[in-house]
């Protein structure tokens, strides 16, 4: 701790869902420099932690991350070997219950023995601070039947599971870029009150957040900005200095880069005002800083300011979102898309208007459709060339009777649509919906445990 | 003052971007791929543009953040995805693919500077 020689951070997964052969080359990487090194896995997403409650009422001993094993079986012997620190949210709605799961897997790899840190607090229904929920503007959140109601919590309780020598960090709902934060505050021995360095390394993390977003991922057009090897993406390592300047670099041995387009691109997703980008952390500013390549796959940032951290944290809450049917018929060669538009109005027309809180809408996929709106004013404005095109349906709606439509009569289009339909495909599920809601930070009590 | 012939490209040539989501609110960055394509967009690519390629969807609002630094444009465009990611019917519920629709405006740029383009291609 406080030594002046870089800590390098690399993340290991940007969401539920991502690559799991990604994480081992950023460890193989991490354990070559030689360095006092982290690595962070991000798998919480504003639906997730209400899907994983759900998951948890079914099972006690679910509701955390569903791949976790899979996630950290290749790296957890590894990073203990080598005493790199794993951080995650994989915890989700039931973090100790993974912290079970990964001494379980540590146990089946043979590996040394472990700390694993358990952080919970954020859960509002839990703690019963949920009644203290507000909105944006400080009046009373609206009552209602939630699923789940988590508070973004900051870097500061990591930091505690770091200090008390934990090996795994797991974690619910924390604020994403807190994950590499914490482990920078360690490292370096940064109080929170230094605001730059608290800035410098929140943009880090941010950056570090979305996996390969920021190494070549989500990112290639052909033509225009191409990517190697994009098949083996190398997910992002941040090598950070004790005075905050930061290089975002990849795994060794991998496909993707890091370029000054690729950090651009990812500094500004998901901000709104750049000038004030709220975390339970810092209130960060990126609007003075540089981006310069330092080499090949070398980028350094420097000039994030900070100023004061929110009174607030903002929470997500998790209700029933009701259900969504899907159909989907296609049709091509001559006048396909006359015969899509047809099978639609006939679906359309049929479906009708069947309740008060029931939506349809239609969509011609290789005419129009993600540009489309729910009205279908967009696809009006366009006329029929292309010779090989989908029709689809989607129907919200309260109950899942009535989200079935979507498919029945799309199903139906086979005997009573348009000359020349084909490929039906259906599905019907359950939709989580979330709204934002803030809570006055001392209300919520983050908690570290040690479980040996 | 560039004084050659303007021509009208999709701001795709000029420039990259990317989609962010929150809620109902999306926001979308357009980044120059060099430095002297910047003052074309700053000046062209309005938030009144954005607000009305997007009116089929009925935002209510459209604002516009300048970064000058990293030659960029942040635009945050609010309650656009009708019902938003948990809420949509649309197949990108999170508006995800809406950077390119940005993207698809056109601008009209001087010959000269539209000529550096090559460089970034080469």
């Amino acid at each position: 701790m406080g030594d002046n020689a870089p800590i390098l951070v690399g993340c290991g997964a940007g969401f539920s869902g991502d690559r799991l052969d990604a994480p081992e080359p950023v460890v193989r990487t991490l354990i070559r420099s030689g360095r006092p090194a982290a690595i962070m896995f991000e798998t919480l997403g504003e639906r997730t932690l209400a899907l994983a409650q759900l998951a948890r009422q079914q099972n006690p001993e679910n509701g955390f991350e569903p791949l976790l094993e899979r996630m950290l079986e290749p790296v957890l012997d590894a990073c203990l070997t080598y005493n790199i620190r794993i951080l995650g949210n994989f915890g989700a709605a039931n973090p100790h219950a993974a912290a079970r799961t990964i001494h379980a897997l540590g146990r089946r790899l043979g590996c040394r023995k472990m700390r694993i840190a358990v952080v919970t607090g954020d859960d509002l229904i839990a703690s019963g601070a949920v009644s203290a929920l507000e909105q944006e503007d400080g009046a009373p959140f609206p009552r209602g039947e939630f699923i789940s109601a988590n508070a973004y919590v900051g870097a500061a309780p990591l930091v505690e599971a770091l200090v008390a020598g934990a090996d795994v960090v797991v974690t619910g709902r924390v604020a994403d870029p807190s994950l590499a934060l914490a482990p920078f505050i360690h490292h370096h021995g940064w109080s929170l009150d230094e605001h730059r360095l608290i800035a410098s390394g929140t943009l880090a993390g941010h950056l570090l957040e979305c996996g390969a977003q920021v190494t070549g991922g989500y990112f290639a057009d052909p033509g225009f900005k191409n990517v190697p090897d994009p098949h083996m993406i190398g997910f992002p390592i941040v090598s950070m200095e004790a005075d905050g300047r930061f290089t975002v670099m990849k795994a060794h041995d991998t496909g993707g880069l890091v370029d000054r387009r690729t950090v651009i691109e990812q500094m500004l997703y998901e901000i709104h005002d750049p000038a004030r980008y709220l975390t339970p952390d810092i209130t960060l500013d990126v609007t003075e800083v540089e981006v310069a390549g330092i080499a090949p796959n070398q980028v350094s940032v420097t000039g994030a300011a900070g100023h004061q951290r929110p009174d607030r944290l903002k929470v997500t809450v998790g209700y029933d979102g009701g259900w969504l049917g899907e159909g989907e018929i296609s049709y091509a060669g001559p006048n396909a898309a006359e015969r899509a538009r047809l099978a639609m109005d006939v679906v359309q027309r049929r479906i009708g208007h069947v309740g008060p809180n029931v939506r349809v809408r239609g969509d011609i996929i290789g005419v129009a459709s993600v540009f489309n709106d729910d009205a279908g004013a967009w696809l009006d404005g366009y006329f029929a060339h292309s010779g090989d095109v989908r029709m689809r349906i989607a129907v919200a709606a309260p109950d899942r009777r009535t989200a079935e439509r979507a498919g029945e009569e799309v199903l139906a289009l086979y005997t009573c649509g348009p000359a020349g339909g084909g490929g039906v495909r259906s599905a019907v599920r359950r939709r989580i919906a979330t709204a934002s809601g803030y809570i006055q930070r001392e209300l919520v009590k983050p908690n570290v445990e040690m479980m040996d | 003052m560039d004084m050659s012939r303007l021509i009208e490209t999709p701001l795709h040539r000029l420039a990259h971007g990317r989609t962010g989501d929150k809620g109902n609110r999306i926001n979308i960055s357009v980044i120059a791929y060099r430095a002297e394509f910047f003052p074309v967009i700053r000046e062209q690519v309005t938030a009144e543009r954005v607000a009305e390629l997007f009116s089929h969807r009925r935002p209510t609002k459209v604002e516009r953040y300048e970064l000058p630094r990293l030659g960029a444009l942040n635009f945050v465009i609010d309650d656009v995805l009708e019902g938003g990611v948990n809420d949509a019917l649309n197949l990108d519920g999170h508006g995800k693919t809406n950077a390119f629709l940005v993207l698809s405006i056109p601008v009209w740029v001087p010959e000269t500077i539209l000529q550096l383009r090559e460089e970034i291609t080469a």
